[in-house]
């Protein structure tokens, strides 16, 4: 067990978590901590259950009608489910990326600023240019995109616009980055220089990443959990979890022979 | 079936060209008639569009041998009745078109203030906020609204919202003609309201779910996501809505032929009376007629007129209408 300062106190923690979409039980008595400033993989099969706890995180699961969830998360020892929680200041918090890259039909400029200014972060019009160029930067498509910030969003390629999305992300200045297998449309160059990039990220940011892939998770992540039908099976340091998993469905399913 | 597998079974399967002669023969025959039937009926419906398209247009070129096409188009006189004595020549009819194609604008442009805004924001509302309850109750009424005949919108216009205006505005010292623009326009707006905002809400609701998380997973309210993410990205499709909107309203007819006025004002007040390219083409083609009077031909140069404005009206809206699905599919 590594004491590094982050392992003190996590970012996140989620105790006793249930989901359910009316009947169907999808997600189990999940206990799960999130450290800060470090990459948590969320692996396993289709339907496993990862993507609905990744979206329990930031509330985005309110937004289905039959979705209800049971237990307690915490961001900084703060219920986020709490009543009096606001959803916009919590989002604020914790941004998101998600499987498909969805720029809005806006320009490259307008997509990066659209987030500070409904937060109202910028106080000008300089203000907010700096912050598109710094958030740009950071995603590493500033280079690309510098002379074309009136240009529309949709004409980038796709992993163009979905560093175009983290860009949009980091804009709001959250403190977690929550991301929806975030390559899972892109090709292996563009796959790479998402990887690289949160690498970077995770100086700054607590980055959560569900994805389909072991070996990214092995390549980006610091800790990895296994969800296997809607359980938390294993969590652990990557290393060890892909060298010396403790359950035995942990271990088919790195060997490949479930999911 | 049990028949053909015990026959497969016992190495007895039948050859593929053994078919029974009568058999076969029969399938031929009724694929043939059926593909006959069906491209027939086709064929009638594309060949009686053809034609009318062309009978409108030789007649038209008919009645520019009678009025030149200048006068036609940009004359300011529209008095059609002149020209039926038998002592004059038709050109001497005054058959400037110009203030029917105002009075069409004037009742189509009060017809969208009331469908405009009413069929979008009524989109939003089922698009967006309605509940699945609330949705799946207004939106057959708002479909009921679309299939009332406009015969008896007309008749609603007249008695009740001509009546209605005429006596408010007078009540506050304005001018009213009973037949106003104003009183055609805003029944043929509520005529309007369920093909707008039956258009609108579909192009909405096709706004990619994906775009709405987006907007969600940054911190964004409901209306700050309806209002700055799906309204933009449905901008296009939306302006189709309100395209076919006011394409229906200048071939709008029987409202206006019962609650708009017969003769021809230049004039933009909506108190006033005006009247449309559709009514003259009622008022000109009702009772006994000579056929090639021009004043009986002018009513096919209006055809074709309003033929083509509403040709050019619906391809530009389905255009981007089409475009804008292509963009999300």
């Amino acid at each position: 067990m590594d004491m590094s300062p982050s392992t003190i106190r996590p970012k996140l923690t989620a105790r006793g978590v249930n989901v359910f979409y009316d009947d169907a039980h999808a997600l189990k008595q999940v206990d799960l901590d999130i450290r800060a400033h470090e990459v948590t993989a969320l692996i396993g099969p289709s339907g496993c259950g990862k993507s609905t706890f990744l979206r329990c995180l930031n509330r985005m699961n309110d937004l289905i009608d039959i979705c209800r969830v049971d237990g307690d998360i915490r961001l900084d020892g703060e219920d986020i489910y709490d009543p009096a929680v606001d959803l916009v200041y919590l989002r604020a918090r914790i941004g998101m990326v998600f499987q498909k890259p969805n720029p809005f039909p806006k320009s490259i400029h307008d997509n990066v600023a659209y987030g500070p200014k409904i937060h109202g972060l910028a106080r000008s019009r300089a203000e907010m240019d700096e912050i598109v160029a710094s958030s740009l930067e950071r995603a590493g498509l500033w280079e690309e995109v510098k002379d074309r910030l009136d240009a529309p969003a949709t004409g980038l390629s796709g992993g163009q616009q979905q560093r175009l999305c983290i860009a949009r992300a980091i804009a709001v200045r959250p403190e977690v980055i929550l991301m929806d297998e975030p390559c899972s449309s892109l090709d292996p160059i563009a796959t790479a220089r998402i990887e690289a990039l949160m690498d970077e990220l995770k100086q700054n940011f607590t980055i959560v990443i569900v994805t389909h892939s072991m070996q990214q998770a092995a390549r980006v992540s610091q800790r990895t959990a296994f969800f296997h039908l809607g359980d938390l099976v294993e969590v652990g340091d990557t290393d060890t979890v892909f060298t010396q998993p403790v359950d035995p469905r942990t271990e088919s399913y790195i060997s490949g022979r479930i999911g | 079936m049990a028949q053909t597998v015990a026959a497969v079974r016992g190495g007895t399967r039948p050859s593929l060209m053994a078919a029974p002669e009568g058999r076969r023969a029969r399938q031929v025959l009724g694929e043939r008639v059926l593909l006959g039937l069906l491209a027939a009926s086709s064929l009638v419906a594309i060949l009686t569009t053809v034609g009318i398209a062309l009978s409108l247009l030789f007649e038209t070129l008919r009645f520019l041998d009678a009025v030149p096409l200048f006068d036609f188009l940009f004359g300011l006189n529209w008095s059609p009745q002149i020209a039926i004595r038998e002592d004059q020549v038709g050109s001497s009819g005054a058959f400037g078109v110009i203030p029917l194609l105002v009075g069409t604008g004037l009742i189509a442009a009060v017809a969208m203030t009331v469908a405009g805004p009413l069929g979008l924001l009524s989109a939003i509302y089922l698009a967006e906020y309605a509940s699945p309850r609330a949705r799946s109750f207004a939106k057959p009424i708002l479909e009921i609204l679309a299939g009332i005949p406009t015969v008896v919108y007309g008749f609603f216009a007249v008695l009740v919202v001509a009546p209605f205006v005429r006596d408010s505005s007078e009540a506050v010292g304005f001018e009213v003609s009973s037949e106003s623009a104003l009183a055609a326009g805003v029944v043929m707006g509520v005529m309007i309201v369920p093909i707008v905002s039956s258009i609108a809400d579909d192009v909405i609701s096709a706004v990619p779910q994906s775009l709405r998380e987006g907007a969600y997973g940054l911190g964004a309210t409901k209306s700050e996501t309806v209002r700055d993410i799906v309204l933009p990205a449905a901008l296009p499709g939306i302006g189709g809505a309100l395209l076919l909107g006011v394409s229906r309203a200048i071939g709008e007819t029987m409202i206006v032929v019962m609650a708009a006025g017969l003769s021809a004002h230049l004039t933009v007040n909506p108190l006033q009376a005006v009247t449309t390219v559709t009514v003259q083409m009622v008022a000109l083609l009702t009772g006994d007629q000579e056929f090639d009077s021009p004043k009986t031909l002018a009513a096919f140069a209006l055809g074709l007129l309003l033929f083509i404005a509403t040709l050019i009206l619906n391809l530009i809206a389905l255009m981007l209408v089409r475009r804008y699905r292509e963009r999300y599919d």
